[in-house]
């Protein structure tokens, strides 16, 4: 990836960052750490990956993007207000009576494909479309993005069943795999390793990424799919609230927002993250 | 009822492509027609009810109509959230099945008895809940529920079910079918169970005199609020029949119908009690035992009448 190239999309992620932690100290909701975990993986989906657009939302063509960390939502709004799908003076309405923007991912706000909140229900309806697009032969692709929590759920694990079986290879499974959920590490709740594993012996295929890094982003995302007639994973290796190094891996930044008198300092933080990006690509 | 859905279905996939069959591993015996006919339309996702409406959601999402089915229930409430927050928040295409209403599968337990669906289901919101009571209600339900855009609810007997309507019926949803006039009482009933409050009306013409409105209430949502209030305004005197437990079923949208309006007449609800039917017997047996059997009804419908 090219110097400028890099720089496009770690000033993206940055805006995103920023839109998130204002979002929620302003609606004084949740899951900022969330969010934070995977900006990377959306503005990178959003800017290389996705075959969308904002002039036709509803392009039958279009790849589909589940959201099954519906929580994680306002990341996703953040990327689709700054690609243009609706105004920027709708952000600040997240989580505020008589809003635009729900707590978790609706359907009803342009780009949106799907809503979810609750867990495990973005992979089944993901391997439906799929399997839609398989029967009429159409050649999009559909991606879901998950969570550690995602992966405790029993659902999302009969989707896993079903995509292989099916031979789903136009589904990708992306996982923002930062190791926490709610009450604590996923070690020490479900843990999931050894997950590629796993999910090779379900008959997936599988690659264990840094979800932070654009290169390896890209080398993953180019590749697919990894293997024919299986369904893909990408497992991206992330840290929860990424940029903000006070909340960085913690528990406590699943729940929280970051209050008024720390928003200047979580910002420099994510411009300091930023700036990583750039100085690495030098 | 079980045959003529799914011979019904099938004729109709042969017109529409658009329609689907997601499973979960129930339905030997009766599917196979449609797998043969339509292998590229037909899934069986394997014991795993949540992904059968996921998927189903999804394939509907896509321009189809995604019909999942399988018995008592399977199909609702193992999966009750897929089919609230998938199915009916983006309004999918679903169309959602069981076969077994009541307690057909008497004899299994109440693992198989599915007597809380009314209830639940229609408490959500966009979706359609249709209880058919006879092969021709059936029948007319199937191609109602293709015809529909939207989620909908279809409560299937089982097998043997016996003709309650004479005839052709003029079979629309959200609008009930009168089987008899009368004018002592109303019987509204839904589904199957209407076989044995038709017998109950006539019998009571015969023993007392009475005479009996009798009502098919196939479709419990969208309600038909006239057929309602005009049984409590020209006869005054209402009988509720169905085999679901007697909280929040069809006894309860009715009295709900009548208190918005309202009505102010004689209203009684017969349905199964607020209880796990853990005794073992057939259905006809289950039924007798909990006042739903011909003399139940007949019972009730003497002491509303006051002869």
């Amino acid at each position: 990836m090219t110097f400028r190239e890099t720089r496009e999309l770690a000033d993206f992620a940055l805006q995103v960052r920023t839109d998130c932690i204002r979002m929620t100290n302003h609606g004084q909701s949740g899951h900022i750490g969330s969010m934070l975990s995977m900006t990377e993986i959306v503005t990178y989906l959003y800017n290389r990956v996705l075959h969308v657009s904002a002039e036709n939302p509803r392009d039958p063509n279009r790849d589909r993007f589940l959201l099954s960390k519906g929580h994680a939502g306002a990341c996703v709004y953040a990327a689709l207000c700054r690609l243009g799908y609706f105004p920027e003076d709708w952000l600040m309405t997240y989580y505020r009576d008589d809003g635009k923007l729900m707590g978790h991912i609706s359907h009803h706000v342009p780009g949106v494909e799907f809503s979810t909140g609750s867990l495990g229900h973005g992979l089944p309806v993901a391997a439906g479309m799929a399997l839609a697009a398989k029967i009429r032969k159409e050649d999009h692709r559909v991606f879901c993005l998950m969570s550690d929590g995602d992966m405790n759920e029993g659902s999302t694990w009969e989707a896993i069943v079903f995509a292989a079986q099916q031979k789903l290879d136009h589904l990708v499974g992306i996982l923002d795999y930062n190791r926490i959920q709610a009450l604590g590490f996923s070690k020490d709740i479900a843990e999931l390793e050894p997950l590629e594993d796993k999910l090779r012996a379900f008959g997936w295929s599988v690659v264990t990424i840094d979800g932070h890094s654009y290169d390896a982003l890209e080398d993953a995302f180019a590749k697919l799919p990894f293997a024919c007639d299986k369904p893909s994973l990408v497992i991206c290796r992330t840290v929860k609230a990424r940029g903000v190094p006070w909340l960085e891996n913690t528990v406590k930044s699943h729940y929280g927002f970051i209050p008024d008198d720390k928003v200047a300092d979580a910002i420099a933080g994510c411009k300091a993250f930023r700036d990583t990006f750039v100085k690495e690509a030098v | 009822m079980r045959g003529v859905f799914n011979k019904t279905l099938l004729e109709l996939a042969r017109k529409d492509p658009r329609i689907y069959m997601i499973l979960a591993d129930i339905g030997y015996g009766e599917i196979e027609p449609f797998r043969d006919a339509f292998p590229d339309r037909y899934y069986n996702v394997g014991v795993a009810e949540q992904n059968m409406t996921g998927v189903a959601c999804g394939v509907a999402m896509e321009g189809n109509i995604a019909v999942t089915y399988s018995i008592a229930n399977f199909p609702t409430l193992r999966c009750l959230e897929q089919i609230r927050n998938d199915v009916c928040y983006h309004n999918a295409n679903v169309k959602i099945v069981i076969i077994g209403g009541g307690v057909s599968y008497g004899p299994l337990g109440v693992s198989h008895h599915s007597t809380e669906d009314i209830a639940i289901l229609r408490a959500l919101p966009n979706i359609v809940v249709c209880v058919p009571c006879d092969t021709c209600e059936a029948e007319a339900a199937v191609r109602a529920m293709i015809a529909h855009d939207g989620p909908f609810y279809y409560r299937c007997g089982y097998k043997n079910e016996k003709d309650i309507h004479d005839g052709s019926i003029d079979f629309r949803l959200g609008k009930a079918l009168t089987v008899r006039e009368g004018t002592d009482v109303c019987v509204i009933f839904t589904g199957p169970i209407g076989y044995n409050a038709k017998l109950a009306a006539e019998q009571v013409q015969r023993e007392h005199g009475i005479s009996v409105r009798l009502v098919s209430l196939h479709t419990i949502k969208p309600i038909d609020r006239n057929a309602i209030t005009d049984a409590a305004r020209n006869i005054g005197c209402i009988l509720t029949v169905e085999e679901h437990n007697l909280s929040g079923g069809m006894g309860s949208a009715v009295a709900e119908v009548l208190a918005d309006e309202g009505c102010i007449c004689k209203v009684k609800r017969l349905a199964l009690p607020d209880v796990n039917v853990s005794l073992v017997g057939s259905q006809e047996w289950l039924r007798d035992r909990y006042g739903l059997g011909v003399r139940g009804i007949a019972d009730e419908l003497v002491k509303l009448s006051g002869r």
